[in-house]
């Protein structure tokens, strides 16, 4: 069937004009097949036709693409914009007024001590630049402890689990973690970090401390760490799939020749996975960078990111100000993409 | 049987501390989560950490007890809906890109880029710049319009990856066919193509359900006057933190693996059917 259809398709005619008849004699007998009727038959030209352009067809592209663009333009698009906006605005009384003003951003950048006129030196960085930058602080030794952490795991799942089917199920058991709340996450870090945590007793245990230590909770280890718990998977799966795809003749080969496992991973594992890794860690750079919850949790709202101060002056109306700490984020955000998309370039690896 | 040779040997302790450590990685991202579980047993005169003063399910009672931690019911119908909603709503705008661009078209790349600025985005700049312009022009946040908006912006992007990785493996030559046979595009797709990535759309709707039912950050700012689960839990938490605490997040940590469950169920029950 599907052959004889493809052959009256075949016959090189304008699109629509399958079942107009080639001969007078044809138009009385030839009843086009049921199969056809109310179709627009597609493929116009023959075998060679329909091969180079298989794009033929299916829905048309605006309605397709028109109800998602629609609704990023309102919830994603116009957002962003109106912080910029919004960021050279003035408030009164609470409601914020088309007055355009950079005050907002004089205040962010400049605190009182922040220049010495007399020396001509800058002294000390104003407070919410010091909070973009111990933001970062903390993303870059997160991130860089989630690599270490995690790089192991995905090589072994990709290199040493020998079937597929094992290789699937114990890399879903490290995602799981992923489909559930990281605030509750963050929350089951309370009862393993306190004085009397889980943590401690473990210390006690094995006689590394003899009294309970309490630099655990609400401090920058336990911080860490707990960052580390949640967003680690995020890196794990990137690395694995870049690790998965590389040939295991070429490992092979290499050992053949007499190359030594660290020749082996230096010359070809390493480079071959660092697109994942850069994925990986562009994951977990942009979401550390706007996390505030975790920070709240285990580490007692004791210092803040760039997240909770934004929140916080939007919670005392200062829209302006609190669009300024957000623009500046969205800025540190981009350098460090650029950054990490400069060690590795993505789209060349890919 | 193989000899014991020193390469085979080596390789065998390799094999072997990898394994080890992959359970001591199992023991890291779990662990917290097994001692939240277990403390939420704790007994009634017990606290928030160890050592255990008995069992009891005390603290599973208040939990359902209306008066505990405000609106708890509440909260957790109307995250069920908006993950619902989220999830089909998410699974039919991923399924439609990716079969938008399985041609080329005018603008493809800027629109690419902005549904995976949903990804990059952090939560509290969405949160932030949605609050203040709704302020501004006067409408009212709620879960249901403005929550929605960002949760789908939020997920968007994880079921278009999966749907374009499913029609990457997709054989075109099949809807080719039927076209030739004289389908007309509807017959094409509801005969064709819905059945061949009915577990792809699956695995788009479970991104789009479980990752708007945990959602926090993108919610803070614009649920309105009713809390959402992951925003009850926020709130409960800046009061003194009990046990209680602990039942809730087990609770919703065990709603989340079910629904994983019954994803990977239907998942694998649609790809047999399709060989």
């Amino acid at each position: 069937m599907a052959v004889s259809v493809s052959t009256v398709d075949s016959t090189s005619k304008p699109p629509g004009d399958v079942e107009l008849p080639t001969t007078p004699d044809d138009a009385e007998r030839r009843v086009p097949p049921p199969a056809l009727v109310g179709g627009t038959p597609a493929a116009p030209a023959g075998f060679a036709a329909v091969k180079a352009d298989n794009r033929e067809g299916g829905f048309p592209t605006l309605w397709l693409i028109a109800p998602a663009t629609l609704w990023l333009l309102v919830f994603l698009v116009l957002p962003l914009l109106g912080i910029i906006v919004f960021s050279f605005w003035d408030t009164e009384g609470g409601k914020l007024i088309a007055d355009p003003t950079l005050e907002h951003y004089r205040d962010y950048f400049y605190t009182e001590g922040f220049f010495d006129s007399e020396s001509r030196n800058f002294l000390t960085l104003s407070v919410f630049i010091r909070t973009l930058g111990s933001t970062f602080y903390f993303t870059a030794l997160v991130m860089v402890l989630c690599l270490i952490v995690g790089y192991p795991i995905a090589y072994f799942l990709a290199m040493q689990v020998g079937s597929f089917k094992w290789q699937m199920a114990l890399f879903l058991l490290c995602m799981v973690p992923f489909w559930t709340s990281y605030l509750i996450r963050a929350v089951a870090w309370l009862p393993m970090l306190g004085r009397r945590g889980l943590l401690n007793e473990l210390l006690l245990l094995t006689g590394v401390v003899d009294k309970p230590v309490s630099f655990l909770l609400y401090s920058e280890f336990g911080y860490v760490m707990a960052l580390v718990q949640i967003y680690v998977v995020l890196g794990v799966g990137p690395i694995f799939f870049s690790l998965a795809k590389i040939d295991k003749a070429i490992i092979e080969a290499a050992r053949d020749m007499g190359a030594t496992p660290f020749q082996i991973f230096r010359e070809i594992i390493g480079p071959l996975s660092l697109p994942g890794v850069a994925i990986g860690m562009i994951f977990i750079f942009v979401m550390l960078m706007g996390e505030f919850a975790t920070a709240v949790v285990v580490y007692g709202g004791k210092a803040s990111t760039t997240g909770t101060v934004i929140l916080n002056y939007y919670a005392i109306a200062n829209y302006p100000f609190a669009a300024v700490n957000a623009l500046m984020l969205m800025l540190a955000m981009m350098i460090g993409v650029v950054i990490i998309l400069r060690v590795v370039d993505i789209r060349k690896e890919l | 049987m193989a000899r014991w040779t020193p390469e085979r040997r080596r390789r065998t302790w390799i094999k072997g501390g990898f394994s080890v450590y992959y359970v001591i990685f199992l023991v890291f991202i779990y662990g917290p989560m097994f001692a939240m579980f277990v403390l939420s047993f704790q007994g009634r005169r017990g606290g928030t950490s160890f050592p255990m003063r008995g069992v009891s399910l005390h603290w599973w009672e208040k939990l359902i007890e209306p008066s505990t931690v405000g609106d708890l019911q509440g909260a957790l119908m109307r995250s069920l809906i908006l993950a619902l909603i989220v999830m089909v709503i998410t699974a039919l705008f991923s399924t439609m890109l990716a079969m938008a661009f399985r041609k080329r078209f005018f603008g493809s790349d800027a629109l690419f880029f902005t549904v995976m600025a949903g990804l990059m985005v952090p939560g509290v700049l969405l949160s932030l710049g949605l609050a203040t312009m709704m302020r501004q022009l006067g409408i009212p946040t709620n879960w249901w319009s403005s929550g929605l908006g960002v949760h789908v912006v939020w997920t968007l992007p994880f079921g278009f990856l999966v749907m374009m990785a499913v029609f990457n493996r997709f054989d075109a030559r099949l809807e080719e066919a039927a076209r030739d046979m004289g389908a007309d595009e509807w017959t094409v797709f509801k005969e064709v193509t819905l059945p061949l990535i009915t577990p792809g759309i699956v695995a788009a709707g479970l991104f789009g359900f479980t990752l708007s039912y945990d959602e926090f950050a993108r919610t803070t700012l614009l649920a309105g006057a009713n809390n959402t689960l992951p925003l009850d839990i926020n709130a409960s938490m800046t009061q003194r933190i009990r046990p209680t605490l602990f039942a809730l997040g087990t609770a919703s940590t065990v709603f989340s693996l079910f629904m994983i469950g019954l994803f990977l169920v239907i998942y694998t029950a649609l790809t047999r059917r399709l060989r």
